[in-house]
């Protein structure tokens, strides 16, 4: 805003250039309608590769929580198992409690270092092949092509008044959208108890209502997300875009389309061949366009819509095919490579000449520049390869030394320690003694240090002495009380350290605990 | 002035701002926004009228629902109190060495048990049992009446010295002010703390013998062991209600205090009185 004083002796005011914002002739509508896309289908390699990818992801999706794995009659057989109950996490050989929630946070890292080391090379790989939205929206795709038939045919339904065949179509898509999503919410829960006593509960009613209020939600935003919302939640909702562009580089593969081979475009190729007239390769027959899940034109260039799923690559390729040029009008590269053949295509004439880049052949020539896989070996890369094996290689190594019986003790506060008749003095503690293991220990609890004291469990009959042996079950925790008592003629040396430890005579483990005995001596 | 301002590189309208070049465009919303948004209103509308939301002179409106926290808070209370009805009726029914042989009894009445400690106990005793000068440590090992569970019952339910019980414990130290001279008192409180301790005056102690021989040991026994069923406190372990040194065994022989705890049976129920038994006998120094 621009503020003009005027002529101070002939006006006292100030005129301000301005004007109101929300005037009624400047409203917008609230909302803009969504434009409907009809992705064509696509194929070609990298089609083939999303539908192996796609496999893939929803096989484990739905299997994993079916595999069994046999760990002994205490723990239940499930490979993956996350019991939120009994607050256990059950993964393969793995059993997590709790207080090893760090093993999650540290996959979390990895996961969110991998991302940085995937798309400083490949670009937002993630995105396009592997995120389960892109997985189902590609698997609703299917069903809506098999039942309403490909792009042409969709848009000829969808601009076509109702009748019995259009609603019958219609109603047929979404209710096998319907049991899609059901089926995907359904095979959450799997994951969260045993698998097929829960199949069967669930078919009887008899289910927590947990579980199928977890299926209701999650058939309602795989249906709405997956069938109806499916590009805008990459586009509006998803945050991924965002960070993933700020992390690509000049040296990253994103897909691109190389006008510096494709313009100027014509349709009419033949015709400006024969009028001596240089053009590109791109014929602008919009296939790109065509199968874009996104709604999107590759040849804008980079945009924040597209997902990298590479079916205009596909589409592309094919077309190139039949005219008998190189394929790769679009591919996968990296900015650095476009940037070297665009210049080579231009020579700093700021107008691109596809005979720059073409042999007298009609070959691409040799200068053009191309990626190569070991391009991605780079510092960065380094750096987050490094970055992920050290967080992955320092989660291993605490997985594979952690403890598996522990100890922790809680000192009594109130009273700190308590007079006895005969002059000694006594100290409670809460002793909580972990059997992480899925089978029955005696764990043996003793002092270390406090010379001359002897200790007492709760509920517990041994007689009184400097080691007690604890009977604790399978995966669980044992809370004892133990009152741990010095005699009257050594209590006056004031608060003393000793340490309480557990151990499995069986197995060797060990732990200890720091401890600390206090008196009225230590306490005065 | 007024006409629309369409950005010239995206083709959005802007909203007539600018900034040193840098125009504000006016995206349009997206219709799912813009429908979530609405929906957030109608349900918040919604809400307050199905709950208690708005404000009114004397109260907030009810809501349709007939929602409160208070009722929910008594549902659950109730509901809690159903779960463990049997486990309370097992309590009241079985005697006490039962409940502390049945390891699920024994939890359920300590941790109940705990519970009315903190409610009706803990003022005179502490909130740790740890007692103070005058109101017994529950801790230790040393019982005024006796300390196996079913001591601790009767004395929690009946309580001591309380005038509304006839049961209570009832024990009164005679205030020997009256019939001992001074010079005996302190002979008398020297000979008790030699019991325990080293007396300041060996000799006073030792004239105190006769005078203890004479005067206490009918209740506190020839060597000072106290006596549980009378309420006579032992004088010759390491724990002292009123002091330890000679001065306090003197001023206690003289006028002694006596404390009174309350009955409780009347006031909490058996069940409870049960419970807390059970507690004091696992703070360590159950008999």
């Amino acid at each position: 805003m621009s503020l003009t004083t005027e002529n101070a002796a002939s006006e006292a005011f100030e005129r301000i250039d301005a004007e109101a914002v929300n005037s009624a002739t400047k409203r917008q509508p609230l909302y803009a309608a969504r434009k409907k896309i009809f992705p064509k289908r696509a194929s070609g390699q990298f089609r083939r590769f999303k539908w192996l990818i796609m496999a893939i992801t929803l096989g484990i999706y739905y299997l994993t929580p079916w595999i069994r794995w046999d760990r002994g009659p205490y723990a239940p057989d499930q490979a993956v198992l996350i019991d939120l109950a009994n607050r256990r996490f059950y993964f393969l050989f793995i059993e997590i409690w709790p207080q090893e929630f760090f093993y999650v946070a540290g996959l979390l890292v990895m996961a969110g270092i991998g991302l940085f080391l995937i798309t400083s090379t490949v670009g937002r790989a993630w995105c396009g092949y592997t995120c389960p939205q892109t997985v189902w929206v590609d698997l609703f795709l299917v069903v809506e092509r098999a039942i309403e038939g490909d792009r042409n045919a969709r848009m000829k339904l969808d601009g076509a008044p109702w009748s019995l065949g259009k609603l019958s179509k219609r109603v047929s898509k979404h209710a096998i959208w319907l049991l899609i999503a059901v089926a995907t919410g359904g095979a959450w829960v799997f994951y969260f108890a045993d698998a097929p006593s829960l199949f069967v509960e669930i078919f009887t009613g008899k289910a927590a209502a947990v579980a199928y209020i977890t299926i209701g939600v999650l058939t309602a935003t795989t249906y709405v997300l997956g069938g109806l919302m499916r590009e805008q939640v990459c586009t509006y909702m998803c945050p991924w875009p965002r960070i993933q562009a700020a992390m690509l580089d000049e040296n990253s593969l994103t897909v691109t389309y190389n006008d510096w081979r494709g313009e100027p475009r014509s349709r009419h190729a033949k015709k400006a061949a024969a009028a001596g007239v240089s053009v590109g390769d791109c014929v602008d027959c919009n296939a790109c366009v065509a199968v874009c899940p996104m709604g999107i034109d590759i040849r804008d260039g980079q945009q924040l819509e597209c997902i990298t799923c590479a079916l205009c690559i596909d589409a592309c390729d094919a077309v190139m095919d039949k005219l008998g040029r190189e394929r790769g009008l679009i591919s996968y590269a990296t900015l650095s490579d476009y940037n070297a053949n665009m210049a080579l295509a231009t020579a700093g004439s700021g107008s691109i000449d596809p005979a720059r880049v073409r042999e007298a052949s009609g070959k691409l020539s040799g200068a053009v520049a191309h990626f190569h896989w070991r391009k991605i070996f780079r510092p960065r890369t380094f750096v987050y390869f490094g970055a992920w094996s050290l967080v992955g290689l320092a989660m291993l190594y605490a997985l594979l030394t952690r403890d598996r019986l522990e100890v922790n003790v809680l000192h009594d506060r109130n009273p700190q320690y308590v007079l006895l008749s005969d002059g000694s003095v006594r100290n409670g503690y809460t002793v909580k003694l972990l059997n992480m293991i899925p089978e029955p220990r005696v764990i043996f609890l003793s002092l270390e240090g406090l010379p001359g004291a002897t200790m007492q469990a709760v509920g517990i009959d041994q007689p009184e002495g400097r080691s007690l042996a604890i009977p604790v079950e399978p995966d669980r925790l044992r809370e004892v009380r133990i009152y741990v008592r010095q005699p009257a003629e050594l209590s006056h040396r004031g608060n003393e350290r000793f340490n309480f430890v557990v151990e499995d005579k069986a197995s060797f483990e060990r732990d200890v605990y720091h401890a600390k005995f206090d008196t009225p001596e230590g306490s005065r | 002035m007024s006409e629309k301002k369409i950005d010239e590189v995206s083709g959005v309208p802007t909203t007539g701002h600018e900034w040193d070049g840098i125009k504000e465009l006016d995206t349009p919303m997206p219709r799912w926004w813009v429908w979530t948004f609405y929906g957030t209103i109608a349900w918040a509308l919604a809400y307050t009228i199905a709950y208690p939301a708005w404000p009114m002179i004397s109260s907030a409106t009810k809501g349709v629902l007939g929602y409160s926290s208070r009722q929910e808070l008594a549902t659950t209370l109730t509901d809690v109190a159903a779960q463990q009805a049997d486990l309370r009726a097992a309590i009241a029914e079985k005697p006490l060495d039962e409940i502390l042989a049945d390891e699920t009894l024994r939890r359920f009445a300590t941790s109940a048990g705990a519970a009315a400690y903190k409610v009706n106990c803990s003022q005179c005793h502490g909130s740790g049992a740890q007692g103070s000068a005058g109101y017994p440590n529950l801790n230790d090992d040393d019982w005024l009446w006796g300390g196996d569970i079913d001591a601790i019952h009767q004395t929690i339910a009946h309580g001591a010295r309380s005038e509304s019980d006839a049961d209570t414990r009832v024990s009164e130290m005679p205030a020997f002010g009256d019939i001992l001279s001074a010079d005996e008192i302190r002979q008398v409180a020297a000979h008790v703390a030699s019991f325990t301790g080293t007396p300041s005056d060996a000799a006073l102690a030792e004239a105190g013998a006769q005078v203890f021989a004479d005067n206490c040991a009918a209740c506190h026994g020839e060597t000072g062991g106290g006596d549980a069923a009378l309420g006579a406190p032992n004088l010759a372990d390491a724990i002292w209600l009123y002091g330890s040194n000679e001065a306090a065994i003197a001023a206690q022989v003289r006028t002694p205090k006596h404390g009174v705890m309350p009955a409780w049976q009347a006031r909490l129920g058996d069940p409870t009185v049960k419970q807390l038994s059970v507690y004091i006998h696992s703070l360590g120094g159950g008999q």
